[in-house]
């Protein structure tokens, strides 16, 4: 469960993402403008913060760089009607940990902030192994062994796992993929991500009985356990 | 008054003032200058003529006495234009010369340099006029006493007329001045009357006025010129504006209609909650086509509007060729075809990488979609190389190209060929190509690859290129 702060002043933007969100075991607060947003998110712990960039009283932007002036880490989500590259640069400078254009689709938002709520915290040590399963990744050695067998994998095919592994069990969608793992922030029409997965998928899960790597229909894939 | 104080205001009638401030405080300076080295000068020159005309005078005196010296003053001062003397015994009476009184300050001072005295003299009608003098004096042996003096009226005469001239320089300056503004003013109005009266017009909404150029090529002219092209430049955005609305007018009211019906008849149709969740994901699916073409559309007017140097670096195509190529590599596989890249290994141009890179796609999508060989198969070749001070990328296909009548039309906004409307697609595409062409100062080049299209473009060389 996590508990989000949704600043946005569009009233049925807000209760259909809070809705959205409390389905799905979240707790999320709602403030309709700047001032509000920014004194809730200062009061209150919470996991992750959801900011409209556009806001009456005190913009979005405005609303993340005070928070982060005063200390306040929570990681925030940036929605932003405007959507376009230099839009998402400003976004990230001002303090902002992720970028979302509207209007998006419910379940890439969702993948986003559940992503954002499972980041490595700044201070904490990074992890140099993942683990999924009986496949473990390790990040020193650059190498990467389900069970017995060591798998031969290509840099991009590595940094492609070691994203999916590092948020192991939650939906991670092609976009986050692309941004994430690829740097490109706009969205072929192909479906390249599905190509590249299907590659990696049949090195780590062909030959073996469990399969790791799922597809999540409309949303994009997830690397877990599957349970028995 | 209205019309005074609009003259008044303007840059014409300042600059005018101005420019006359300046020429009157200049010649003020100089006449003022030119009268005081005169006056100096005449000065100098009344002192040279007095010491010329008291040379001779005691000789006279030591040689013949008085008598001789009386008689030589008296020969002397009958000459015209002669200069002022006067003898005086020890008592201080007048024995010779043509003045009849000594002043009394200078009998008590004796010898001196020169000074300038006044003393008054009688016109020819008999009054007594004020005149001034520089004058000497001598003590004489027995008492006598000779001063020597020259009357400066001429110099006053010349004074007089340099102030003469000095009001009549002012006043023929002003009066110049005056008609010069009057000209220049009349001729400035005219023309900036003329470019704000075509400005209304424009404003009022005839774009495609223009300001009248009188080909003199001056100042106005210029000025004329660069208002036109500018204009030029917004009557392009504009077009480009009312076809974005045209298209989208067009092209995004069909899907909302097909939308809009499709909803309409699982409203009034559908029985089951299968077909109304199937009515429902048709939906979603449509508007998601909506979002990506708006997207697309508000990109490349985004990129369009974009100042160059925004988000530019110094990147390294080559690098960018080879990461396309890989993120492309296994798609084009799996179709059973093949994707080079030959794009050498330093090339480093000045651009935006998630722009060039999107362009990369765009190109490989395309020679994906239309690109197909006679056969079906798919052959597509990333290449970049330096040309001079560009740097040229571009993809090549082996497909049918595009006819060459047909090469500008499919860089506008929603345009697909005939051949190609059955394949998805949005006609976007070569669009936003051309737009991030056009930002790092290029063009895109659609050419016959014999077989096949390659299309390129152009982009800056950045400054750590190696090749």
């Amino acid at each position: 469960m996590l508990r989000i702060l949704i600043i946005e002043d569009d009233a049925e933007a807000a209760a259909y993402l809070a809705k959205g969100l409390s389905e799905l075991g979240h707790v999320a607060d709602r403030a309709a403008d700047g001032e509000a947003g920014l004194e809730q998110a200062m009061s209150g712990p919470y996991d992750v913060l959801i900011v409209d960039r556009m806001l009456p009283k005190r913009d979005g932007l405005s609303v993340i760089s005070t928070l982060r002036a005063s200390g306040n880490h929570t990681p925030v989500l940036i929605l932003s009607a405007l959507g376009q590259v230099d839009d998402r640069v400003k976004g990230l400078k001002a303090g902002g940990d992720d970028y979302l254009p509207k209007p998006y689709a419910f379940t890439e938002l969702q993948a986003r902030v559940e992503a954002l709520a499972r980041r490595p915290k700044a201070s904490g040590e990074v992890e140099t192994t993942y683990q999924v399963g009986d496949l473990v990744l390790d990040r020193l050695a650059h190498s990467c062994r389900r069970g017995e067998v060591e798998i031969p994998l290509q840099p991009r095919e590595f940094r492609l796992l070691e994203y999916l592994m590092q948020h192991a069990g939650q939906v991670v969608t092609r976009t986050m993929l692309l941004e994430n793992v690829w740097e490109y922030h706009f969205d072929p029409q192909t479906n390249v991500i599905d190509v590249h997965i299907s590659r990696l998928r049949s090195k780590i899960d062909k030959d073996f009985d469990k399969p790791l790597l799922q597809t999540i229909r409309g949303a994009g894939y997830t690397i877990r356990e599957p349970a028995r | 008054m209205n019309r005074l104080a609009r003259i008044y205001r303007t840059t014409a009638f300042k600059l005018s003032l101005l420019y006359l401030a300046v020429f009157t405080a200049l010649s003020a300076f100089l006449l003022i200058y030119i009268s005081q080295n005169t006056n100096q000068l005449m000065l100098a020159q009344v002192t040279q003529t007095l010491d010329a005309e008291i040379t001779g005078l005691p000789e006279e005196y030591a040689r013949g006495g008085v008598r001789a010296l009386v008689a030589a003053i008296d020969s002397r001062a009958r000459r015209p234009d002669a200069s002022l003397y006067l003898l005086t015994d020890f008592a201080g009476n007048a024995i010779a010369g043509n003045i009849t009184q000594m002043p009394r300050l200078f009998i008590e001072e004796g010898d001196g340099g020169v000074q300038r005295v006044q003393y008054y003299r009688l016109n020819a009608e008999g009054e007594e006029v004020k005149r001034e003098a520089l004058i000497r004096t001598f003590d004489l042996r027995g008492g006598y006493r000779l001063l020597v003096g020259r009357d400066l009226g001429e110099r006053r005469h010349f004074v007089g007329i340099l102030e003469e001239a000095r009001r009549v320089w002012i006043g023929a300056v002003v009066i110049m001045a005056v008609i010069t503004w009057f000209f220049v003013n009349r001729r400035i109005m005219k023309r900036i009357d003329e470019i704000s009266a075509t400005s209304k017009t424009i404003m009022e909404g005839d774009l495609s006025r223009r300001l009248p150029i009188q080909g003199t090529a001056d100042e106005f002219d210029r000025l004329a010129v660069n208002l036109n092209d500018m204009l030029e430049r917004i009557e392009l955005l504009m077009r480009g504006m009312k076809d974005v609305t045209d298209n989208i007018a067009h092209d995004l009211k069909t899907p909302l209609t097909r939308l809009r019906g499709r909803v309409e008849t699982a409203l009034r149709e559908a029985k089951s909650e299968e077909a109304y969740r199937e009515a429902l994901e048709a939906t979603l699916g449509d508007s998601e086509n909506l979002i990506r073409v708006f997207d697309a559309l508000l990109r490349i007017a985004r990129i369009e509007a974009m100042t160059p140097e925004a988000g530019m670096d110094e990147i390294n195509i080559s690098e960018i060729a080879a990461e396309i190529g890989e993120l492309y590599d296994p798609v084009i596989e799996d179709e059973g075809g093949s994707l080079t890249v030959d794009a050498g290994t330093g090339l480093v141009a000045r651009g935006n990488r998630d722009l060039i890179s999107q362009v990369l796609v765009n190109l490989i999508e395309n020679a994906m979609k239309y690109g197909r060989g006679e056969d079906g198969s798919i052959v597509i070749e990333i290449k970049a190389e330096q040309a001079g001070d560009r740097i040229i990328l571009g993809v090549c296909d082996h497909g049918q190209g595009i006819p060459a009548d047909d090469r500008d039309r499919v860089r506008d906004r929603f345009v697909r060929l005939e051949e190609s409307r059955t394949a998805p697609g949005y006609g976007l595409g070569l669009s936003l190509v051309q737009a991030v062409a056009r930002l790092h100062g290029g063009e895109l080049a659609l050419r016959d690859a014999q077989p096949g299209l390659k299309a390129c473009i152009d982009l800056p060389i950045g400054k750590t290129s190696k090749e």
